[in-house]
């Protein structure tokens, strides 16, 4: 390095392509979101746009019609279903898989495809899955001789069944994913230590439980933290399938987001759900990794002692 | 246990040999993993079979079978009434340009953080990696009005711009793993050589990133190829229409003709699983590097 102008110069240069993409599209966007919901915005200039500070917060929380409650509350499910049921089954999967298996990499490449198919494909598949009159989930009832079981309105389109059916297909997709990642933790848990735990007698079940599972909690982890703001950040699936219908009976907070911004130009309470939704997915993530913490710290505790 | 063993002459062997995995359990293993592999197959063998079916069949002849008359010009439909050549186009461009910006910016930023010593470097590097954890919804409003107000709501950089900056955080952090390995001798001796940074970065560093390279491209190309928030909230002119918001529209036409969907959305996922048969290995490490750094 010749002198030390000519090496910040290179690196302002190194990184301004990036510096401008990442501040111009990602960082100075959410400030400006916590700025637009501030204002009642009705189109898409501030000209105009009336400085209410926390009216649209408050709006938000109280209004019966747009409902985010309810929202927040399909979010949540999804997200326990996902951490409860999702999970499990992954991981599941992954230690059959890690066994060493015959066929390991293909049931591998198999699970792990629907993650790469377009939510689209898969959505519009699933659309005509519940198809109500040619549908193949109709099919399939009625070869087991309960082809009577669909509800008023469809599958889709009755409001106490389309939450279960959009539910259904995206935690169906994204089993592979976590799977695949659980798979790899499991894959670097040391034979040795596999097999020093099975000179002492225990059973393969008790090898998972004792010795695997615990070596794989990072992983477990990044899975929980994924599972929960990917549930509150879901959309396509949910678009593709209902937009949040019937009657709001499927509305997560993205959908919500979507239709106030371009279907009332309400661009104001569109900001103030995609603060809400990055405020959760940020704290969500912390309490989760703080969760784990807490917990890896108490066992420590215990083996000193 | 070693002091055990030799003490006692009388020991049994028996006793402390490995446990076997029962039969009857990997027999009930092999049985779940084939369950499970056969419900992610089955959507997409279907999704092949309507593809290439007529209406009757579809409707009740033949719902789950192969296709007995294979309908080739349900793909002909699909691709004249359907404009999947022009919404395939689309998503090319939109998805080879945004790879590009992101691997530029990416390749040099790293150059910069990881290669060249200063301080701040890590704060910087840190800063991008908030980049994992921002969601996409975050921006759409104020984007969305920028746009708009530049005119630019119906054109590729709609897509391109936004596309390549939530690509790049992950590009990045791939990339830094793959410069951490090149051997920092080298840098040295280009410097002896006489070599300027620039000159160092595009003779040395660039041609040893192509592994890296490939696995960034992977994760953006899945990305791009099938963002559809975006690209549905900001593209409402056909011309400029990816696959997503195509497939969309499309479906929205032909509510009743099944082959011509089925044919779209074969024609939108194909692309996606050759480049994975092929790849298969490497497309699930750049998702494992992608989740276990981040």
């Amino acid at each position: 390095m010749k002198n030390n102008t000519y090496k910040y110069l290179m690196i302002a240069i190194f990184l301004a392509p990036a510096l401008i993409l990442f501040i111009g599209v990602l960082i100075a966007p959410i400030i400006m979101s916590v700025f637009y919901s501030f204002f009642d915005m009705k189109s898409i200039s501030l000209k105009g746009a009336e400085f209410i500070f926390l009216g649209n917060y408050k709006e938000l929380f109280t209004s019966g019609s747009i409902n985010v409650w309810r929202a927040l509350g399909n979010a949540m499910l999804l997200a326990a279903l996902s951490v409860f049921l999702q999970l499990p089954l992954s991981l599941g999967l992954a230690l059959m898989l890690g066994k060493g298996i015959k066929g390991e990499r293909g049931f591998l490449s198999i699970y792990f495809m629907p993650v790469l198919i377009s939510t689209v494909v898969i959505g519009q598949l699933w659309r005509k899955i519940y198809n109500p009159d040619y549908g193949i989930l109709n099919a399939v009832l009625g070869l087991l001789g309960i082809g009577d079981k669909m509800p008023l309105g469809g599958w889709l389109g009755n409001e106490a069944s389309a939450l279960w059916c959009v539910f259904v297909p995206t935690l169906w997709q994204y089993v592979g994913y976590h799977m695949l990642l659980m798979y790899a933790g499991v894959r670097s848990v040391s034979p040795e230590l596999r097999e020093a735990a099975k000179l002492d007698g225990a059973t393969d079940g008790q090898v998972d439980w004792y010795v695997v599972i615990p070596s794989i909690k990072p992983i477990l982890k990044v899975s929980v933290i994924f599972a929960v703001t990917g549930s509150l950040k879901s959309f396509d699936l949910i678009y593709v399938l209902t937009k949040g219908g019937p009657y709001h009976a499927t509305e997560v907070p993205s959908t919500l987001m979507i239709s106030m911004l371009f279907e009332r130009n309400r661009y104001g309470m569109g900001s103030t759900i995609a603060v809400l939704m990055i405020s959760l997915c940020f704290a969500f993530a912390i309490l989760i990794s703080a969760a784990f913490k807490e917990r890896e710290y108490g066992k420590k505790h215990v083996i000193k002692k | 246990m070693a002091k055990n063993m030799s003490s006692k002459n009388n020991f049994n062997l028996d006793q402390y040999q490995v446990q076997k995995t029962n039969k009857v359990l990997k027999v009930l293993i092999y049985i779940g993993l084939v369950i499970w592999a056969l419900i992610d197959l089955f959507p997409v063998y279907w999704m092949f079979t309507f593809s290439l079916k007529s209406n009757e069949e579809v409707y009740g002849t033949n719902v789950m079978g192969l296709p007995k008359d294979w309908l080739w010009s349900n793909y002909s439909t699909a691709m004249t009434t359907g404009n999947m050549p022009l919404y395939f186009l689309n998503s090319v461009i939109v998805t080879v340009s945004s790879i590009a910006i992101c691997l530029v910016a990416a390749m040099m930023a790293t150059y910069a953080l990881t290669r060249i010593i200063w301080k701040g470097s890590k704060t910087m590097n840190a800063f991008f990696m908030l980049g994992i954890t921002i969601p996409i919804h975050s921006s759409i409003v104020p984007i969305f009005i920028t746009l708009s107000k530049l005119k630019m709501v119906n054109s590729y950089w709609a897509m391109i711009i936004p596309y390549s900056a939530f690509s790049l955080a992950m590009a990045i952090l791939i990339c830094t793993g793959f410069m951490n390995d090149i051997p920092k001798d080298l840098d040295e001796a280009a410097y002896i050589d006489g070599c300027t940074l620039w000159q160092t970065f595009i003779k040395i560093i660039v041609p040893l990133m192509k592994p890296a390279l490939a696995t960034i491209s992977i994760y953006t190309f899945l990305q791009c190829w099938n963002e559809l928030m975006f690209a549905q909230s900001f593209i409402s002119q056909k011309k400029y229409r990816t696959l997503p918001v195509g497939i969309q529209a499309l479906s929205g036409q032909h509510t009743t003709d099944w082959g011509p969907i089925g044919a779209a959305l074969v024609i939108a996922t194909f692309p996606t699983l050759l480049v994975y048969v092929f790849m298969s290995k490497s497309i699930q490490e750049s998702f494992i590097a992608g989740a276990v750094k981040g």
